[in-house]
């Protein structure tokens, strides 16, 4: 903890959890898809679903997905921005029964026709953590780069790509790996510290049992 | 380096070099942080003038939140400040500030959350006041704001600065006891007496609840600024004046900690008791959200 985050962040209010962390939710959903969004699905869970309209959360996640911060004074217009911009978007609430009260699942659709699925919480203070995507269990903030390596679950694999890390001389601040059956497909996420290269992600491509690597930039 | 776990340590180590709370606090955090005093400086100003702008937009007559609950209020309060009304100017005008940050975060615009979007008006109204009223200069007062965020530290560390889990004795509570440290250090107090206005500051909102109405950050939230806002001036006045707290800070801290968790859920930012469940309360849910 530091100084500025007792003053601070700066932010359009009026709520860090309902606001600030649902532009910041809209935001890795649009990273995870790495183009230009033109269609987007939302669904609020819990608390998100009974009180965003008074929270602006439905303007701050279409903000997000715009690729906006949270201290952006054009959340306010977000929607009416979205419309100007062909970004068809639709809400619907549910209740996903074992979610955080502030939850939102989020389905883009890219220009170019890239499309995924982003599930995540807003957790307090502006800070969020992203519990799903495409389907795949993972568990980060996006308060650091990011690694998702989607792979087959084989003895070694793990080995591998944390060994050609370390090469890189790259730090690992945080590592969990999800698994939905043995030997099945898998997904680590790596939070680590300092830049990624480019040369080392197509690296990590071509090593054995690797499916996908993406890089989600600190938001 | 600060270990930022206790208030008794910001004091004794300002009083070791003969400096003010802010500047040791700076100092440490330029070391922790591996930036530049001047960077950790400027970065502070920026969030200066970020409060100011929220004070001057604030003051619209014409704002209104999201919900349309809230906005208004403190167009009228700066009018009737000019009038001197019971306190004087000085007190009025600081309230109106309090309003206004706070109404305009409610109507989404631009705020510093000092130390949470909900209690973001207390800070500003208390050093801005300070400023406008000739009694400081704006760059002590930037300075002043490492103080208040060293303060808020112990207490995030020691207790909670989460409505959700301390009530709103954690987020205004918080808010106040950090700026009534600040403004001791503005008047040129000691370290312990900023110590004194911070443990007095606390005492008075022990166990102060967190029940917004119909969940927003609007009903009662705005006014608690107010009051969070009055009550800094006031400890600060007491601990200036001389007047010690017989419970020293820390343990106020530690006795804020033990009331947060004694609170029952439903006064912990759910809107499941205290005004949220008032008949008007559930009114202006329903009509902000539909009846269910």
């Amino acid at each position: 903890m530091n100084v500025f985050d007792i003053i601070g962040p700066i932010m359009i209010g009026p709520s860090s959890s309902h606001t600030a962390g649902a532009v910041r939710l809209g935001r890795v959903a649009w990273k995870i898809l790495g183009e230009k969004a033109v269609k987007a699905k939302i669904m609020l869970s819990g608390s998100f679903a009974e009180t965003y309209k008074g929270h602006g959360t439905d303007k701050a996640i279409i903000a997000g997905i715009m690729g906006m911060h949270s201290d952006d004074e054009r959340i306010k217009n977000a929607l009416t921005l979205a419309k100007e911009n062909g970004l068809d978007f639709s809400f619907e609430l549910i209740q996903l029964p074992d979610a955080h009260p502030n939850t939102a699942r989020i389905s883009l659709t890219g220009e170019n026709g890239a499309e995924c699925t982003v599930q995540g919480c807003s957790i307090g203070g502006g800070n969020i953590l992203v519990k799903e995507i495409n389907g795949l269990e993972v568990s980060f903030t996006g308060q650091y780069n990011t690694l998702l390596v989607l792979h087959h679950d084989k003895p070694g694999t793990i080995a591998a790509v944390t060994n050609f890390m370390a090469y890189s001389g790259l730090n690992i601040g945080n590592f969990r790996l999800s698994r939905p059956k043995k030997g099945g497909e898998a997904v680590m996420t790596i939070e680590v510290d300092g830049e990624v290269p480019d040369y080392l992600i197509q690296s990590l491509k071509i090593l054995p049992n690797i499916i996908n690597v993406i890089l989600i930039k600190a938001i | 380096m600060l270990s930022y776990e206790s208030i008794n340590e910001l004091c004794q180590k300002a009083n070791e070099q003969n400096k003010k709370i802010s500047e040791i606090v700076l100092s440490d955090e330029s070391i922790q942080m591996e930036q530049t005093k001047q960077e950790l400086f400027n970065r502070m100003a920026e969030s200066f003038k970020i409060m100011c702008q929220a004070v001057n937009e604030g003051k619209n007559p014409n704002l209104r939140s999201t919900s349309g609950l809230t906005g208004g209020d403190a167009a009228k309060m700066e009018k009737y400040a000019q009038t001197g009304g019971l306190c004087g100017s000085f007190l009025n005008l600081a309230i109106s500030k309090a309003i206004a940050v706070s109404e305009y975060n409610a109507a989404m615009g631009k705020i510093v959350a000092a130390p949470t979007a909900g209690s973001c008006g207390i800070l500003p109204a208390c050093i801005i006041s300070m400023v406008e009223s000739g009694k400081c200069k704006e760059n002590e007062a930037i300075m002043s704001l490492f103080t208040a965020g060293a303060f808020g530290m112990v207490i995030a560390q020691k207790a909670s600065v989460a409505g959700a889990e301390g009530g709103c004795q954690a987020e205004c509570g918080s808010a106040s006891a950090m700026a009534a440290a600040c403004l001791v250090e503005l008047a040129g107090g000691t370290p312990e007496q900023s110590a004194h206005a911070c443990a007095m500051a606390i005492k008075n909102q022990l166990g102060l609840v967190c029940d917004p109405v119909a969940g927003l950050v609007e009903i009662p939230c705005i006014k608690r600024n107010v009051s969070g806002t009055v009550i800094a001036f006031s400890s600060a006045e007491m601990a200036l004046a001389g007047i010690e707290s017989k419970i020293p800070a820390d343990e106020c801290i530690m006795a804020m900690k033990q009331v947060g968790a004694s609170l029952p859920c439903s006064l912990r930012e759910t809107s499941q008791g205290g005004l949220a469940i008032t008949p008007t309360g559930i009114k202006l849910k329903e009509q902000v959200f539909g009846a269910k």
